[in-house]
């Protein structure tokens, strides 16, 4: 275990190493900063001042050898626009981002694995076809269409809740959050669904095909042959089975869904991280777009980890051993 | 004589296939006494296996029993509740599957898939099932058990799973046992172990077993009365060493000459010609009427069971025990001779 964790931390190092170049060469060639920062009537001094500045007129391998050895020490660069640290930037949005990304995952996994498990069990009834019917919609109703039908529905005809923005907060361990107060949670239901229901969909297709398959497995027959509930037969033989393709798929998207949750973060105006992202790459504010990107690199790689060992966990037949196969 | 243990009436367990219907068991009838251990013989796909899994009521859709009977102890078990049903598997009706390999729930611990098989039936705390498991560990042969109650099934090999799967099946004294091919997936030698451990251990407890198998050399071994199976009939039933020494359907004698043996040494072993009938189509009349030597026109007609010597059945016109008809339809003389194996063969030489 400890040989396995060193060994994923090496990998993780040079993840991090290549995607640092990949990221610093691509931001440097979509555009020129100073085009937008700064005003086209100012005087060459000025702007030559401002480039200076912003230590753009250092060659590309001196600006990333600078941002290297910042980043070694925890800073990543200084936000051209809100001139303020961009690591602190992102950290301010992130628990937002991370509570919507939380509740959408719940509301998944709560939602996808008892449908998908029915839908299997009832799989050539109308039960079992209606979930898969209603899945494929899930799948294929873009997202933002599906955040202002949401929008539309419930908060402009209905008037239940409210359109967007996050409601009131209250800090928990000295974190804003909203989903302690009432107000904050009818903030947060709109736009969790929204982002739940692609992953919905993903979870029932990925627990109805773990179920079909594993409904047919000897071990199953086994168990109902042992006088077993036919409770304990689906909760626990078949459940635990099914859980192990479910959880890596879960885990990747649990990634996507906190790094890209931008379209719902902009149809629900829901101050996360996304809508900083798309704000910092309009005004290409270079050390934001590249600090959140490595920010999203790190978050992957601990996810990643995670799983493996929830896996492990899950799967007595994976064992995390130091050894590369 | 005591009343059976189980009783199988005109049982027909259909599949309803979008190809057709699948007359797996089409038609069985079976006995077993108390303490009886019958083996049931028949090719891959005779439903043979499907017989078994039907008296457990564990026919998995689109397969139903649509007609006949089977009692249970005298009480009817075809259309019984789900609820009753689950009482009885287990408990009193067990089950030992054919591979090992895939009867263990793969993910959960040995302790975990044996508990839960003693609280279906019991209500007694953990640790008290615990001690029953390991003492049931203990009473196949696994040497010690409290460690091989916390493995994992794959860290245990197929013959210690497989005696598990039959630790677990004995873990309520059952009055029957059905016994899937157990021994198929396993090494040569750890087949006869288990054949002798089972036959002992019911032995002991009384327990009757059916055994299903397609290997006649294991059964011959074990077996007080042998059915042999024939795409969903029983062709032929009587007691083992007389269906062996003396078998009166051809597809009995047709099995018993295609089993290497000493006496044959050298000669190519013989084939049943032909294959057996897909499901979907059967022939009429007798269903082996194409691939038997000793078939004849009247074999168009399905054959009654009849009851040529005290307990004994076959569904034959023309049993061996008979001059073969005037006019057959195959072209060879068919072998008159029947094989009588000089010893019987020895368990575990299949």
């Amino acid at each position: 275990m400890l040989a396995y964790l060193i060994r994923r931390l090496f990998q993780a190092a040079i993840t991090i190493v290549v995607m640092a170049v990949l990221v610093f060469v691509g931001i440097y060639a979509i555009g020129n900063p100073i085009d937008v920062l700064i005003s086209p009537e100012a005087d060459p001094a000025e702007i030559e001042a401002a480039i200076r500045r912003l230590g753009l007129d250092q060659p590309l391998w001196r600006q990333f050898l600078l941002f290297v050895s910042n980043a070694l020490r925890g800073d990543l660069g200084t936000s051209f626009v809100h001139n303020e640290p961009a690591l602190r930037l992102i950290i301010e949005r992130m628990p937002a981002t991370l509570e919507l990304a939380v509740a959408a995952m719940l509301l998944s996994i709560f939602l996808g694995i008892p449908l998908g498990m029915i839908a299997g069990l009832r799989h050539d009834r109308a039960t079992g076809r209606g979930i898969m019917a209603a899945s494929i919609l899930g799948f294929s109703l873009p997202n933002f269409w599906q955040g202002m039908m949401l929008i539309m529905l419930f908060a402009v005809w209905a008037g239940w809740l409210p359109s967007g923005g996050r409601g009131d907060t209250v800090p928990l361990f000295g974190v804003p959050v909203s989903f302690l107060t009432l107000d904050g949670l009818q903030h947060l239901i709109l736009p969790a669904i929204n982002l739940a229901l692609f992953k919905t969909a993903l979870v029932v297709r990925l627990a109805r095909a773990g179920t079909r398959e594993v409904m047919l497995q000897d071990y199953v027959k086994f168990a109902r042959a042992k006088g077993v509930s036919e409770r304990r037969v689906v909760l626990v033989h078949m459940l635990k089975n099914i859980l192990i393709p479910v959880v890596t798929v879960l885990g990747l998207e649990f990634g996507s869904v906190i790094a890209f949750a931008v379209v719902t973060e902009t149809v629900f105006a829901w101050p996360g991280m996304g809508k900083l992202l798309i704000d910092s790459i309009l005004n290409l504010d270079r050390p934001v777009v590249v600090a959140y990107l490595m920010l999203i690199v790190f978050v992957f790689i601990l996810i990643n980890l995670v799983v493996d060992i929830v896996y492990s966990l899950l799967d007595p037949r994976v064992r995390l051993s130091g050894r590369a196969e | 004589m005591t009343a059976a243990v189980l009783e199988i009436r005109g049982l027909r367990t259909w599949f309803f296939t979008r190809a057709g219907i699948v007359r797996a068991v089409d038609g069985v009838d079976l006995e077993i006494a108390p303490g009886e251990v019958l083996g049931l013989v028949g090719e891959s796909g005779s439903g043979k296996s499907i017989t078994g899994f039907s008296v457990l009521g564990l026919i998995d859709p689109p397969g139903r029993i649509t007609e006949g009977s089977i009692r249970f102890r005298g009480e009817e078990l075809v259309g019984a509740p789900e609820a009753r049903l689950r009482q009885l598997r287990g408990a009193h009706v067990a089950m030992i599957f054919q591979d090992p390999m895939m009867t263990l729930n793969p993910v959960l611990r040995i302790d975990t898939q044996m508990i839960e098989a003693v609280l279906a039936h019991r209500d007694m705390r953990r640790a008290e099932a615990r001690a029953l498991c390991a003492d049931a560990l203990r009473r196949v042969g696994i040497p010690a058990p409290e460690e091989r109650l916390k493995a994992y099934p794959h860290q245990l090999s197929g013959g210690m799973r497989q005696r598990v799967a039959i630790a677990i099946a004995l873990l309520h004294d059952p009055a029957l046992i059905i016994a899937d091919e157990p021994t198929t997936a396993l090494d040569v030698t750890i087949q006869a172990q288990i054949l002798y451990e089972v036959q002992k251990l019911c032995a002991e407890t009384g327990t009757s077993l059916l055994w299903i198998t397609h290997d006649l050399a294991v059964v011959a071994g074990i077996a007080d009365r042998i059915a042999v199976m024939y795409a969903g009939q029983i062709v032929e039933q009587g007691p083992a060493a007389e269906v062996i020494g003396r078998p009166l359907h051809p597809y009995t004698l047709a099995l018993l000459e295609s089993v290497p043996s000493h006496n044959r040494r050298g000669q190519p072993l013989r084939q049943i010609p032909g294959m057996a009938p897909s499901p979907l189509a059967l022939p009429a009349g007798c269903r082996f009427r194409p691939r038997c030597s000793r078939a004849g026109e009247r074999c168009h007609e399905p054959p009654p069971v009849s009851m040529p010597e005290a307990g004994r059945e076959v569904r034959c016109f023309h049993p061996c025990n008979r001059p073969p008809p005037e006019k057959t339809e195959a072209a060879p003389e068919p072998d008159r001779r029947i094989s009588r194996p000089s010893s019987r063969p020895s368990p575990g030489a299949g």
